[in-house]
């Protein structure tokens, strides 16, 4: 459209220069590039575990338990010989799963769309989507979690052991524990939309009466026209920091399942699993980096998330300077 | 302001629908999954014909809607049944002696969160563009990335078991003018920690946020060209209109510190309703599991409707899901 109307341009300023660009102001706060580098760092050791990691997660080695750090293994070995560096490699593996399964389906799908439909739909739709959310806030939401942690676990073990492990390709995932990984995604989903729904909704409220949405009305844009078209791109960026934070949170609330005894069973390594592990008095006695190697990674992956998502609020709502 | 009575009244008036939704899930939940009360009270060598005798007294074998709906009506009486295990011991002697240990030290967290957080937050904003601002924000922020999971371990580590000053755990009550206190005790130093600092992190960065859009305004301004002393103006204009919309979050606040008791009770031993929930729901003891979620949900909805009309009264351009228009 810009170029169609070619008005005259200044020389130099036609196009906004890349410094000046969201990505631009984003590259130049090198915090947040930090940030970036260790997610980065943490999330590709995590994809690449098979062949980044120089032990598998369950290779024990009953010789040379609780070692500390040497050549052959770096962060030292568990109560079972095995190499905590492979071991927290593999976790971020586990994070990595169930983040994005968590943020495609809870948060980009479930939430995203909700949150489009009840802002911009209004009246009963609204009201309904909405007090659903009221009843996931007014849910005390650990209650519900040890409530599903006790109960519904056997069902979706049964079910999976009982019935999909028959099946040709995803047979081998149950085995490898692909049920454990399903329940913690499913509750994490399920609870993991609300956030995201409530802040799309109350930017689409305020879209919803601007011009170019009435314009799009006018013309006869269906519904699903003004959601994707006119009303999706403008809340882009609050989905980008949204879901900045909740893969933090995710990653987070995982060590809270793990802990309430819902996350990834043993043997699979996932970071609540080591957290857990190395937090009894015991292990904190004798053994410190039990603990202190997964919480470091895990605090480090998590402060760089939060601190990213702040400095993506700063660069893409303009009205902060 | 128009329409906010409506508003309130039709908040209201989904309340109870909320609720029942709340219980019904929660009762349905403990019904229909696996394991009973009565086995675990039992044990595992138990004798089948007490047990199905016990079953039938309490009523564990009626249809599921009689079941729901008797305990509805008791509750609805003051009711709230009986716990599994403390055997017959009804469950509302016992949960308000819980909640009293759980309440009075997150009352004390919330005090030293906002004590704390609202100073840090304006001397933050105050120090915009300098070093110290950024890192101090940054710096908090740790502590509210850190789940209480990785934090409570890590303060054991430290101060109980590297320097030794404080016992890893426990709950010491005094008799202070007739109630029973358990702040006064040092064991409480490190669950004081753990719930407060995430909360100060969040109250001081709201806080600054506030601080730096008054900052902004011309009455500000004329303040300073008065030649008003700096603490004047900061503390009188600045602070005042700073603080009116942190109100609102106290609620939430509070609230939030209730989530964290579970973990926090469970890991140092304090006998508090967090620590009674995770100890109920390993006993299968419906009972005190319903009364639990029935008095957190209905705490939590109306902390929401507070929260919001709060809101609505303080920045009347909120519009309160008017429906204008569209």
């Amino acid at each position: 459209m810009a170029r169609a109307l070619a008005v005259e341009e200044p020389l130099g300023e036609g196009r906004p220069r890349w410094r000046t660009t969201t990505l631009g102001r984003l590259v130049r706060k090198r915090l947040a590039m930090l940030c970036l580098a260790i997610i980065a760092v943490i999330y590709l050791a995590g994809i690449l575990a098979p062949w980044v990691a120089p032990y598998a997660y369950d290779d024990q080695d009953l010789d040379n338990t609780y070692a500390g750090s040497s050549w052959s293994h770096p962060l030292g070995t568990d109560e079972l010989g095995r190499d905590m560096l492979s071991r927290v490699i593999w976790a971020a593996q586990t994070t990595v799963i169930i983040s994005a399964a968590v943020i495609l389906t809870g948060g980009l799908a479930l939430g995203v769309g909700l949150g489009l439909l009840a802002g911009y739909a209004g009246g009963k739709v609204d009201d309904f989507i909405m007090r659903v959310a009221d009843a996931f806030f007014a849910l005390p939401d650990i209650l519900l979690l040890l409530l599903i942690a006790t109960t519904v676990r056997d069902r979706v073990d049964d079910l999976f052991t009982g019935q999909i492990a028959n099946w040709p390709v995803l047979g081998p995932i149950v085995d490898a524990g692909g049920s454990d990984y399903f329940l913690v995604f499913g509750v994490l989903a399920f609870f993991g939309w609300v956030g995201i729904a409530r802040v799309i909704r109350s930017q689409v409220l305020s879209l919803r009466e601007s011009e170019h949405v009435l314009a799009a009305r006018a013309m006869g844009a269906s519904l699903w026209r003004v959601l994707g078209q006119h009303l999706l791109p403008n809340v882009t960026n609050l989905i980008v920091v949204s879901i900045t934070f909740s893969l933090g949170a995710v990653a987070g609330t995982e060590i809270m399942l793990t802990w309430l005894g819902i996350g990834v069973q043993p043997p699979h390594p996932s970071f609540g699993a080591m957290i857990f592990n190395g937090s009894g008095l015991s292990a904190l006695r004798n053994h410190p980096n039990l603990l202190l190697v997964p919480a470091t990674v895990v605090g480090l992956l998590l402060f760089a998330f939060n601190l990213l998502g702040d400095a993506l609020t700063d660069v893409l709502s303009p009205r902060r300077r | 302001m128009p329409g906010i009575l409506p508003y309130i009244v039709r908040r209201l008036l989904w309340a109870p629908f909320v609720l029942l939704a709340v219980t019904l899930a929660t009762f349905a939940l403990g019904r229909f999954g696996p394991g009973d009360p009565i086995e675990v009270l039992q044990g595992q060598y138990n004798n089948p014909e007490v047990v199905e005798r016990i079953r039938e007294e309490r009523g564990l074998d009626d249809p599921f809607f009689n079941q729901y709906g008797r305990y509805m009506w008791d509750a609805l009486h003051g009711e709230l049944g009986t716990s599994s295990t403390y055997l017959g011991v009804a469950v509302e002697d016992i949960i308000f002696e819980k909640m009293w240990v759980t309440v009075q030290y997150n009352l004390l967290a919330l005090i030293i969160i906002f004590a704390v957080g609202l100073p840090a937050g304006i001397w933050a904003a105050l120090r915009q563009g300098s070093w110290q601002d950024p890192f101090t924000i940054s710096f908090l922020l740790l502590f509210r990335s850190l789940p209480v999971l990785v934090t409570i371990p890590i303060l054991q580590y430290i101060f109980a078991i590297k320097l030794g000053w404080l016992p890893s755990s426990g709950w010491v009550e005094r008799d202070i003018l007739g109630l029973k206190l358990g702040i006064f005790d040092k064991r409480i130093i490190m669950p004081l920690l753990v719930l407060s600092l995430p909360g100060i992190a969040a109250v001081a960065r709201l806080m600054r946020a506030q601080t730096l859009e008054v900052l902004d305004q011309d009455f500000v301004r004329t303040a300073r060209a008065k030649g008003l002393k700096e603490f004047v103006v900061v503390s009188r204009h600045v602070a005042r209109n700073a603080l009116l919309p942190m109100t609102t979050i106290v609620g939430f606040a509070l609230v939030g510190l209730l989530g964290g008791s579970l973990f926090v009770e469970t890991l140092f031993g304090i006998p508090g309703i967090g620590r009674f929930v995770w100890e109920a729901v390993g006993n299968r003891d419906y009972d005190v599991l319903m009364a639990v979620t029935l008095i957190t949900a209905a705490a939590f909805i109306v902390a929401n409707l507070v929260t919001d009309i709060a809101y609505g009264f303080i920045d009347p351009r909120v519009r309160l899901g008017g429906r204008g228009g569209g």
